[in-house]
C-alpha cells in the first residue's frame, strides 16, 4: 500500500512544541488561571475514565466507552462554546460538557442509568445529555447527529442568533451517508456549524486507511466548499486555536468549518473489545508518549505554573471529585418502573397507560 | 365552509400555519419554486420566501436529519418527502432519532417534526412511487401516524401535526388529491389525534380503513346495501394512537370486523388492528375478522389494478362475514 503523505494543504497546526514550549506564533493566549483549569478539566476526563472501567470491571455499571488519549480535544474545544451554543457529541466528548458547566454528577449518573440520571436510564452509559447547556442526547449510530446539528444552526442563524452548533465524531464517521448530508447542507446553506472530527486512528477495529482513500479527512472540506482545518488534536492549545477561530467565524455569519483534529484513543474502543487483536503495543507505545496530559503539564512546567506537587494536587483533586460524584449517585434508588412507558409522547396514549397498568398489576398480559 | 380538494386542503392549511407562526418552514425537494411535485406547496415559496420554504438538496436522511435539529432548536419543520416510497433513505433518521429523542432524553429534547408524504397506489406509479408504508413508523415507538381520507380532516389534521408536541408522520393518499372533494371549515379547525370518525354508520359488519381506501370502502358498502347489508365504515384517520374504543364499541356491535389497506398483509397494520379487535371483542364476534389488502408482492406497475383492494374485493369479505 502507498503511504500516505503528509498533506502540504492541510498542514497539521500545532501549538506544543517538542521542547515543551508554546509556537508564539499560534499560541492562543490564555491567561494562566485558565491554563490550570484546562489541565484540571483533563484531568477530571482522566480520573473518570479510570473510575468508570473499574465500574465496569466491577460489574457497578455495564459499560463504558473510554476517552483516555483524546482528552485535548474535547476540553479545548470546549473551552470555545459558550451559552446559547449548541452540542451534539459523540460518546468520547464528556470533556466538552464538563467545559460549559455540566456537573460530574449528571454525567456520572448516566453511566448507572437510576433515578439520578435525568435520562432515566435509557440508555448505555456515554449517552450524555444535558438540556441546561444545550447538549443533545448521544445517539449510539456513528455521525447521525451531524444534520442536526446543521439543523439548530439553521434555526439559530433564521432567527439572527450568534450561535453555533458543534458536532464531534470520529473517523469513522466520514463515510456515512449523514457526514455527506451534513457538510453538504452546512456548505449550501452556510450554517454556523463546526464539525469536529477527532480522528483517533481507528473505528472499533478498523484503521482509518479504511474509511477513506483521502490524503487526510480535512481534505473532504473541499468538496463541501467549507474550510478544512488539520490539527494536532494531542495539544490541547493547539485544539483550542483552532476552534476558537472557526466558532467566532461561525457566529459572526461566517459560515461552517470542518476540523480533523488527529489523535489517538489510547485504550480500547469500549470494555468490550481488545484492541491487542488491531493493533501494535509498539503504535500504542509511540502514541503514549504524545499524551495529551503529559504534553500539556510539560508546557505548564515551562511556564512555571506546575511543579510536581501542583501536579499530583490536580491529579487526586481530579480522582477525589469522580469519587464523590459516584458515591452520590450509588445512594440514588433504581427508575421507577412506571417510567418506562413516559416521554414515549407527550402525553401518555392508551396503549402505553394499559401496558404500564398491567406491568404494575403484577397481573402480566393486558387482557 | 368552502368547497376544496384533498390537495387544496393541505396546501390552504400550509399557507395558514405558516402566517400564523413564523416558526413553521416548509422544506423538501423541489417544494421551493416547483411548489412540490404535486404543487402541494405552491405559492409559499412566493409569499414566505425561500429562507422559510427551503429547496432541499437531494438526501431524505440528511432532509430529516437537518429537520430535527431544527426542531430542536425552536422552529417547527414541516417536511416533504416526495414519494411515501422514498422515505427509506431518511428511515434511520426518523425510527432512531426522531421517534426517540424525547424518550432518550428523559423528556428534555422533544423534537416536533411533521413529515408529508404522498402514498399508496392507482396513479400508476409503479414500485417506487405507490407504497404504504404506515406499517413501518407504527411498529417505532414514539411517532403519530395520521392518514386523513377528507379535505376537513386534512386541514384540521395537519394543523394538529404542526402545532402538536409530538413528530407526526403525514401520509397523503395521493389517489385522493384531486378526486375527492369536500366541505372544509374556514379558520381554526383542529382534529385531535387518536379520534377517529365513522364514515358511515351500519349495525351488521365493522368496515375500517383509511387513506385512499376510505372511499373504497363506501363503495363496497353501497353495493353490499343492495343485499341489505349494512356497513359502518370507520376511518380511524390518526392510526397511531389508534382509536381503538371507536372500533371496539363498533365491533361489538355489529359482530364483524372487516379490515381495509393498501399496504402488504404480512405484518401490515391490518394485522395490528385484527388483533386488537380479537383481544377486545371476541365474545362478540360471528365470524372470523377478515383482511382485504395489497399482497405480499413488491408493487406492481402493470398489474396494479389487480394488486390493489377495490370495492368488489372489499364486498367479497364483507359477504364472507355476514354468511360465516
Amino acid at each position: 500500500m502507498k503511504k500516505k503523505a503528509e498533506s502540504k494543504e492541510y498542514p497539521m497546526v500545532t501549538v506544543l512544541l517538542p521542547d515543551g514550549m508554546a509556537d508564539p506564533a499560534n499560541d492562543p493566549g490564555l491567561p494562566d488561571p485558565e491554563l490550570l483549569a484546562v489541565f484540571g478539566k483533563m484531568n477530571l476526563v482522566r480520573a473518570m475514565d479510570e473510575k468508570a472501567i473499574a465500574l465496569q470491571r466491577s460489574g457497578r455499571i455495564g459499560f463504558y466507552v473510554p476517552s483516555s488519549g483524546q482528552e485535548a480535544c474535547s476540553v479545548g474545544a470546549g473551552y470555545c462554546v459558550r451559552e446559547g451554543d449548541w452540542l451534539f457529541p459523540a460518546y468520547r466528548d464528556h470533556g466538552m460538557a464538563l467545559m460549559r458547566g455540566c456537573p460530574l454528577v449528571t454525567l456520572v449518573a448516566q453511566l448507572y442509568g437510576n433515578d439520578a440520571d435525568p435520562t432515566r436510564g435509557r440508555q448505555m452509559p456515554n449517552h450524555w445529555c444535558d438540556q441546561r447547556i444545550r447538549l443533545v442526547s448521544v445517539s449510539s449510530p456513528v455521525a447521525t447527529q451531524l444534520p442536526h446539528a446543521v439543523g439548530a444552526s439553521y434555526a439559530a442563524k433564521l432567527r439572527g442568533e450568534p450561535v453555533a452548533a458543534i458536532a464531534t465524531f470520529g473517523d469513522g464517521g466520514t463515510s456515512t451517508g449523514e457526514f455527506h448530508a451534513g457538510m453538504n447542507f452546512a456548505g449550501v446553506f452556510r450554517t454556523p456549524t463546526i464539525f469536529l472530527c477527532e480522528n483517533n486512528q481507528y473505528a472499533i477495529s478498523v484503521h482509518v486507511s479504511r474509511q477513506t482513500a483521502a490524503p487526510t479527512l480535512a481534505a473532504k472540506a473541499a468538496a463541501y466548499g467549507i474550510p478544512g482545518i488539520r490539527v494536532d488534536g494531542n495539544d490541547v492549545l493547539a485544539v483550542l486555536k483552532v476552534a476558537r477561530e472557526a466558532l467566532e467565524r461561525a457566529r459572526s455569519g461566517e459560515g461552517p468549518t470542518m476540523i480533523e483534529a488527529v489523535t489517538y484513543r489510547m485504550g480500547p474502543h469500549s470494555t468490550s473489545d481488545d484492541p491487542s487483536v488491531y493493533r501494535t503495543e509498539d503504535e500504542v507505545a509511540q502514541w503514549r508518549r504524545k499524551d495529551p496530559i503529559r504534553r500539556f503539564a510539560e508546557h505548564l512546567r515551562k511556564r512555571g505554573l506546575l511543579d510536581d506537587a501542583a501536579e499530583e494536587a490536580a491529579r487526586s483533586e481530579a480522582k477525589e471529585a469522580v469519587q464523590r460524584a459516584v458515591e452520590e449517585v450509588e445512594a440514588a434508588p433504581p427508575v421507577p418502573v412506571e417510567s418506562l412507558f413516559e416521554d414515549v409522547f407527550a402525553e401518555m396514549p392508551w396503549h402505553l397507560a394499559e401496558q404500564r397498568d398491567a406491568l404494575l398489576s403484577g397481573k402480566g398480559e393486558t387482557r | 365552509m368552502t368547497q376544496a380538494t384533498l390537495l387544496q386542503a393541505i396546501r390552504d392549511t400550509l399557507h395558514e400555519e405558516m402566517a400564523r407562526d413564523p416558526r413553521v418552514v416548509v422544506m423538501g425537494e423541489d417544494v421551493g419554486r416547483e411548489g412540490g411535485v404535486f404543487r402541494v406547496t405552491e405559492g409559499l415559496h412566493a409569499k414566505f420566501g425561500p429562507d422559510r420554504v427551503l429547496d432541499m438538496p437531494l438526501n431524505e436522511g440528511g432532509i430529516v436529519g437537518m429537520a430535527i435539529g431544527m426542531a430542536l432548536n425552536g422552529l417547527r419543520p414541516v417536511v416533504e418527502i416526495e414519494f411515501a416510497d422514498f422515505i427509506f433513505p431518511a428511515f434511520d433518521q426518523i425510527v432512531s432519532e426522531l421517534a426517540k429523542l424525547r424518550y432518550r432524553s428523559g423528556g428534555q429534547f422533544p423534537a416536533p417534526v411533521v413529515i408529508r408524504a404522498p402514498s399508496g397506489g392507482g396513479i400508476k406509479g409503479g414500485h417506487y412511487h405507490s407504497q404504504s408504508p404506515e406499517a413501518h413508523f407504527i411498529h417505532t415507538a414514539g411517532l403519530v401516524v395520521v392518514s386523513p381520507s377528507t379535505p376537513a380532516d386534512a386541514k384540521g389534521l395537519l394543523a394538529s401535526a404542526i402545532r402538536g408536541p409530538d413528530p407526526v408522520l403525514f401520509f397523503e393518499p395521493k389517489a385522493l388529491y384531486r378526486t375527492v372533494k369536500g366541505e372544509v371549515p374556514e379558520g381554526e379547525h383542529l382534529v385531535p389525534f387518536g379520534k377517529g370518525r365513522i364514515a358511515r354508520p351500519g349495525e351488521d359488519v365493522t368496515l375500517v380503513a383509511w387513506g385512499a381506501m376510505v372511499p373504497v370502502a363506501e363503495k363496497a358498502a353501497d353495493a353490499v346495501a343492495a343485499e341489505g347489508v349494512r356497513v359502518e365504515v370507520i376511518d380511524p384517520r390518526t392510526l397511531w394512537p389508534l382509536d381503538i374504543a371507536l372500533i371496539e364499541d363498533s365491533v361489538n356491535r355489529t359482530g364483524r370486523a372487516v379490515v381495509l389497506h393498501e399496504a402488504p398483509r404480512a405484518c401490515g397494520f391490518g394485522a395490528e388492528v385484527a388483533a386488537l379487535v380479537q383481544e377486545r371483542c371476541f365474545l362478540h364476534l360471528k365470524a372470523p375478522i377478515a383482511r382485504v389488502t395489497g399482497y405480499d408482492t413488491p408493487f406492481p406497475y402493470a398489474l396494479e389494478k389487480t394488486y390493489l383492494p377495490d370495492p368488489e374485493k372489499t364486498a367479497g369479505a364483507i359477504r364472507a362475514a355476514m354468511n360465516f
